[in-house]
C-alpha cells in the first residue's frame, strides 16, 4: 500500500502516491516539462537540466524528473525564473551542438530540435562552440554512425548500453569541456565490443547516433535496368512501419507496405518470414539430433541448450563475452541470411536469372543485420548474399522520398516463391516467437500431436518479461523419437542482452537445466530493434507484439511445417533439413572475438 | 601604528595528539546520544566550506537502521587555495582517525576510509603507518573498527561526496542526484557520514575539551575556530587557526601587504570580496542577523594592485571548465561560455553589455547546476564582475 501524499503544481492541488517523481506528477495532470535527458526504458540521470522546476521557497531549481516529491511540496513549472533558466539551459545546449539541421539525417524527429522549435530560439546569444573543436565522425561501424558534433552528452547512449545491453561499448570519457561519449581506448566503433544493435540509435535525442543508411546505393540498383532487385521484408517491419508514416503505433500495414515496395520499383517483393519457416525447419531439425546425441549416444560434445542464432546483435555479443560457449549455438543463419543465400541460388534457378544480376535487398527492424550482411563468411551463394540492408526508418525515407501517400496505398500481397510464410514466420520479429514457432514445429513432429496449447499459443513464452521459461512433457512420441518419451523440454526466452546475460552464466556456471534458448539482443525481441522508428518505450513496443500476435492469428497457416513454399523447396531444391545443401547454404560457423 | 597582532590566535588543531586514547576509550563508553548531543550542542558546522551541521549528520545517520554503514573522511582537498588538510594528515593524524572510529561507534559503522587526494600521494607511507598503530589499539581494546586509505586519482569534482562515492566504487566520478543524501544512501548504497578531514579534526578537539569550551569561540552562527590556508600577496602566507566571525578589515590588517585591493574568501568557487567592501564583511556562515557573511573551507587569497582581476578570473574559470565532470548542460557549457565570453569582451569582439547576459547565465547556472562545483561558479564570477567592470573591459 502507497502512501498518498498531497502536493501543489502550478496552484492545482493533487494528491499523488508517495515517491512519485515531480515529472511524472505533472504528466499526470497534463503538465508538459520538456525533457532529453530522461528516457522511459533507462535510469533516472538528471543531468541536460532542461526539466528543472521552481520549489516555492527554494532558491535553487530542482530538476523534475530526479526530484521525489515529497508532501506540502509547491511546484512551479513556468515561472519566470524557470522559463529563464530553461531558455538558458536550451541555448547552451545549441551552442556546443552542431545545429545543421537541414542536412542532419534526424531532421524532423530530434528532440532537441523540437525543442528549440517549441522555445522558438531565435537569437544566437552564446558563442559558438562547435568551431572550437576537433569532432570526429566515427563511421566505420558497417551499421552506426557516431557524430560527436551533434552529441549533448545527455549520456542515454551510455545508459542504454549499460543497462538495457549489459554492453558498455559506449561510455563517458574526459571530463569539463572536453567530456564526450566514447568507446575503448576511443576506438572506431567496429573495433570495440558494440554489437550493432543500435539501441543507442533508438535512445539518442539528436543526430549524434544514426544507422549507416543505404539508401542511395538501393536507389541507384533500382534504376539499374540491368539489376533485378529483390527485397525481403522482415515480420516486425510490417508493425513498426505505420509509426513512420502517421499511424498509430501497433498498426499492422503489411499489405501497404507491400504495394509502397511495388511503387518504389523493386522486382520482386518477397518476405523474410518465409526464411523465417525454413529456420524452424532447420533449427528445429538441429535440436532433435542434438537431443538425440545427448540423450542416446551420451556424445560429450554436443552442447545443451541450444541458443538461437537469428539475432546478429546476440551473435557478436557471445562471440565477444562467451566466445568458449559458442558451441551452444544453432548453427543455423539467421532468416534474413538464408534468404539471401536462397535468393541468389534456388530463386535465381527458379527465375531464371543470373545470380550476379541480382541485388538482394533486406528491410529489417535492425541495424546488427547491416554487419551480419557485412561478415565475410556471407557468400555462400557466391556472391554476396544480402547486398544491402534498409532499417524500418530508412524505408519510410524511401516511401516519403517516392512521394507515396501510404496511407492510401490498397494492401497487395507478397510475390510467390519465397514470398509465403505462416504465422509462426511472423511471430519471429516478437520475444518468445522463434521459440514458439519452434514449438509449435517440433512438438508436432514428434509427437504427431498438436502442441497441447489453447489455440496453438504458447502464452508462457510470450510478454515482457526479460526471462521466461517454459517447459513440455513429451509423451507418447512417434515411434522416430522414442528416447524422448518422458522428456521435460526445457526452454528460456531472453530478451535485451542484460537478461541474456543472466542466462548465459546459469549455462556457464553450469546451473541451467534447458534444452533449448531463444537469445533476442533487443528490448521486446525484433519489434524493438535498433532499426525500428524512433521514440521506443515499453507501450509502444507492447503494441507493436499485440499487433505481431494479431498478424499470426489472422493466417491460415501457423506452423512452419504446413508452408506449402517449405515443402516445395524441400522437394526441389534442398532435399532434406540438414542436407548438404542446407549446410552449404543455411549454416554457418561463428568466431572467438576479444572482450573489449 | 597598528598592532601587529589582532586576531586571536588559537592552537587546538596542532595541539599534540598525545592522549588520542584516553578520549578513545572514554568516548565509546558513553551512550552514542550523549555524544551526538555534546556535537549538536557545539554547533560545528562541516569545515569543507558548505557547512552543514556535523552533530546532525551524524545523528540523521545513527538513525538509520541498515547493518553496514561507512564513515568516510574527506581528504579530497582540491580547492584553488586550501592546504590545511594536508597539514592536519601530516601533523595530527590520530585526531582525525579517532574521530572517525567515535563516529563509526556512534553510527554503528565498523568501516572507515580516507578518501586521499591523488596529489597527496606522499602523505600515504607516514598515514598508513599511523592508520596500522590505530587499528592494532583498537583490537587491542577490542573495538572494531577498520580504516583504509583510498587513493584519488585528482579530479576536483571528486571532492564534491557523492562523486566521491562514486570514484570509491570504482565508476567515473560524477556527482549524484540528491535526494537520496549520503545518510541515506551513501558509498555503496549505504547510509554513509563523509566528514572534511579539518571537521573531524574538531571533533577530537570537541570531546577533548568539551563543547561548551568550542562553542564559545566564534559568533552565533559560527562557533568554534578555524583554520585558514592564507596565500597570495601577504608577507606571511602559511595556516593560521582563528576565531569564526572575524571581520575581513581584521584579517586584512594582520595578513595584507598594505596594498591589498581584493581577498578572494573560499577559493575559487568562493567570493570576491573588494577593498571597499572589507569592513561589512565577516567570515563564517551566513545567517539571520549577520549581514554579510562569507564561508569558506579554508582558502583566502589576497590580491594587490599590481594584480590583474581579468586575469584572476581568467584562471578561475579555465579552471571550472577543465574541472567540471561535465555532465550537466549548465556547468560544462556554461563554464565554457562565460570563459570564452570575457575573452570575447577583453578582445572587443563583444560588447561590453554582454558582461550582463553572462552574469544572467551564471546566475542560471547556480539555480540549476547538479552539484555545487557548477552552482558556485557564479560566487567568483558575479563577485568580480560585478566589483571589476573596468577590468574586465579594458
Amino acid at each position: 500500500m502507497t502512501t498518498k501524499i498531497k502536493i501543489t503544481i502550478n496552484d492545482l492541488e493533487v494528491e499523488i502516491d508517495q515517491g512519485t517523481s515531480i515529472l511524472n506528477a505533472a504528466r499526470d495532470i497534463g503538465v508538459i516539462i520538456p525533457t532529453l535527458c530522461y528516457h522511459k526504458d533507462l535510469c533516472v540521470a538528471g543531468n541536460c537540466r532542461v526539466c528543472v522546476v521552481e520549489l516555492v521557497g527554494q532558491k535553487k531549481l530542482s530538476a523534475a524528473c530526479a526530484t521525489p516529491c515529497e508532501e506540502g511540496m509547491n511546484i512551479l513549472t513556468n515561472s519566470f525564473k524557470v522559463r529563464n533558466s530553461r531558455k538558458h539551459i536550451i541555448e547552451l545546449l545549441l551552442s556546443e551542438h552542431n545545429a545543421d539541421c537541414t542536412r542532419c539525417y534526424k531532421n524532423g524527429n530530434c528532440e532537441l530540435q523540437k525543442l528549440a522549435s517549441d522555445f522558438k530560439i531565435m537569437t544566437q546569444d552564446f558563442i559558438r562552440l562547435v568551431p572550437f573543436k576537433n569532432y570526429t565522425i566515427d563511421h566505420f561501424s558497417p551499421s552506426i554512425i557516431k557524430d560527436d558534433s551533434k552529441c549533448i552528452r545527455c549520456q542515454r547512449c551510455v545508459r542504454t548500453c549499460e543497462e538495457i545491453q549489459g554492453v558498455n561499448a559506449l561510455t563517458v570519457a574526459y571530463k569539463g569541456d572536453q567530456m564526450k561519449i566514447s568507446t575503448f581506448f576511443e576506438k572506431p566503433m567496429n573495433d570495440v565490443i558494440c554489437t550493432n544493435c543500435g539501441q543507442c540509435i533508438n535512445h539518442c535525442p539528436t543526430g549524434a547516433l544514426v544507422e549507416k543508411n543505404y539508401i542511395e546505393e538501393v536507389w541507384d540498383a533500382i534504376a539499374d535496368k540491368s539489376c533485378h532487385v529483390v527485397i525481403q521484408t522482415a515480420p516486425a517491419v510490417r508493425v513498426g512501419l505505420g509509426e513512420e508514416m502517421g499511424l498509430e503505433p501497433g498498426t499492422r500495414v503489411t499489405g501497404k507496405m507491400v504495394a509502397a515496395l511495388r511503387r518504389l520499383g523493386f522486382d520482386a517483393v518477397l518476405d523474410t518470414d518465409f526464411s523465417a519457416d525454413l529456420t524452424i525447419i532447420e533449427e528445429g531439425s538441429e535440436l532433435m539430433v542434438r537431443l538425440k546425441k545427448v540423450l542416446v549416444d551420451h556424445d560429450s560434445d554436443i552442447k545443451l541448450p541450444m541458443a538461437t542464432s537469428c539475432s546478429p546483435g546476440w551473435i557478436k555479443y557471445i562471440e565477444h563475452m562467451y566466445p568458449d560457449c559458442l558451441g551452444h549455438l544453432s548453427t543455423c543463419k539467421s532468416p534474413q541470411q538464408m534468404f539471401g543465400a536462397l535468393a541468389k541460388t534456388y530463386y535465381a534457378k527458379v527465375r531464371n536469372l543470373k545470380p550476379e544480376k541480382i541485388v538482394s535487398v533486406s528491410v529489417m527492424p535492425c541495424t546488427a543485420k547491416k554487419f551480419e550482411a557485412n561478415r565475410p563468411e556471407m557468400h555462400d551463394s557466391g556472391y554476396r548474399d544480402v547486398d544491402y540492408v534498409l532499417t524500418t526508418r530508412e524505408l519510410a525515407i524511401m516511401i516519403k522520398q517516392a512521394g507515396i501517400d501510404f496511407q492510401k496505398l490498397i494492401d497487395e500481397p507478397f510475390d510467390r516463391l519465397m514470398g509465403e510464410s505462416t504465422g509462426a514466420g511472423v511471430i519471429f520479429g516478437a520475444t518468445g516467437g522463434v521459440m514458439e514457432a519452434a514449438l509449435r514445429t517440433v512438438y508436432e513432429l514428434v509427437t504427431g500431436r498438436e502442441i497441447p496449447f489453447d489455440n496453438l499459443n504458447v502464452t508462457p513464452v510470450r510478454g515482457m518479461d526479460g526471462v521466461k521459461e517454459c517447459s513440455i512433457r513429451i509423451e507418447n512420441p512417434l515411434e522416430e523419437w522414442e528416447f524422448l518419451e518422458g522428456v521435460e523440454l526445457k526452454c528460456a526466452v531472453a530478451h535485451g542482452l542484460i537478461n541474456a546475460k543472466k542466462v548465459m552464466d546459469r549455462i556457464v556456471s553450469g546451473t541451467s537445466e534447458y534444452h533449448f534458448v531463444e537469445f533476442m539482443a533487443c528490448p521486446g525481441g525484433c519489434l524493438g530493434g535498433g532499426g525500428q522508428p524512433i521514440p521506443t518505450s515499453p507501450e509502444i513496443r507492447q503494441k507493436r507484439a499485440e499487433a505481431i500476435y494479431a498478424e499470426d492469428q489472422g493466417m491460415p497457416l501457423r506452423k512452419s511445417h504446413l508452408n506449402p513454399e517449405i515443402l516445395k523447396i524441400y522437394a526441389d531444391f534442398l532435399s532434406k533439413p540438414l542436407g548438404e545443401k542446407s549446410h552449404q547454404l543455411l549454416h554457418t560457423q561463428y568466431i572467438r572475438r576479444e572482450r573489449f | 601604528m597598528a598592532p601587529t597582532y589582532q586576531l586571536k590566535r588559537l592552537d587546538f588543531i596542532f595541539k599534540n595528539e598525545n592522549d588520542w586514547k584516553e578520549i578513545l576509550v572514554g568516548k565509546i563508553n558513553l551512550p552514542p546520544q550523549e555524544l551526538i548531543n555534546e556535537l549538536i550542542s557545539s554547533e560545528l558546522k562541516g569545515r569543507g566550506g558548505a557547512g552543514f551541521p556535523t552533530g546532525l549528520k551524524w545523528k540523521l545517520t545513527s538513525e538509520e537502521k541498515e547493518a553496514v554503514k561507512y564513515v568516510i573522511c574527506n581528504a579530497d582537498e582540491g580547492e584553488p587555495g586550501t592546504f590545511k588538510d594536508r597539514e592536519i594528515l601530516s601533523k595530527v593524524p590520530l585526531k582525525v582517525l579517532t574521530s572517525m572510529a567515535i563516529c563509526g561507534y556512534v553510527i554503528g559503522s565498523k568501516e572507515g576510509y580516507i578518501y586521499l587526494r591523488g596529489e597527496y600521494f606522499f602523505l600515504q607511507h607516514e598515514l598508513n603507518k599511523a592508520i596500522e598503530e590505530f587499528v592494532a589499539y583498537c583490537r587491542k581494546i577490542n573495538f572494531e573498527f577498520t580504516i583504509r586509505i583510498f587513493m584519488g586519482s585528482g579530479a576536483y569534482i571528486c571532492g564534491e561526496e557523492t562523486a566521491l562515492f562514486e570514484s570509491m566504487e570504482g565508476k567515473r566520478g560524477e556527482p549524484r542526484n540528491k535526494p537520496p543524501f549520503p545518510s541515506v544512501s551513501g558509498y555503496m548504497g549505504k547510509p554513509t557520514v563523509i566528514n572534511n578531514v579539518e571537521t573531524l579534526a574538531h571533533t577530537y578537539t570537541i570531546f577533548e575539551y568539551g563543547a561548551k569550551r568550542f562553542y564559545d569561540l566564534g559568533v552565533q552562527y559560527s562557533r568554534g575556530s578555524k583554520l585558514f590556508s592564507v596565500s597570495g600577496d601577504t608577507p606571511k602566507p602559511g595556516i593560521y587557526e582563528l576565531e569564526l566571525g572575524m571581520s575581513l578589515v581584521d584579517f586584512v590588517d594582520e595578513f595584507g601587504d598594505g596594498d591589498t585591493k581584493a581577498v578572494q574568501v573560499g577559493g575559487a568557487s568562493g567570493f570576491l570580496v573588494p577593498r571597499k567592501r572589507f569592513s561589512e564583511t565577516t567570515i563564517g556562515f551566513q545567517g539571520k542577523l549577520t549581514g554579510i557573511s562569507l564561508p569558506t573551507g579554508g582558502s583566502m587569497m589576497l590580491f594587490n594592485s599590481s594584480r590583474s582581476m581579468y586575469n584572476v578570473l581568467d584562471n578561475y574559470l579555465e579552471f571550472f571548465r577543465e574541472e567540471s565532470c561535465g555532465q550537466c548542460t549548465p556547468c560544462r557549457v556554461g563554464c565554457q561560455q562565460l570563459l570564452n565570453g570575457i575573452k570575447a569582451v577583453k578582445r572587443g569582439e563583444k560588447t561590453a553589455g554582454y558582461l550582463e547576459k553572462l552574469l544572467r547565465l551564471a546566475e542560471t547556472m547556480q539555480f540549476t547546476a547538479k552539484c555545487g562545483l557548477g552552482q558556485s561558479v557564479a560566487n567568483s564570477f558575479s563577485s568580480i564582475v560585478e566589483n571589476f567592470r573596468e577590468e574586465m573591459i579594458y
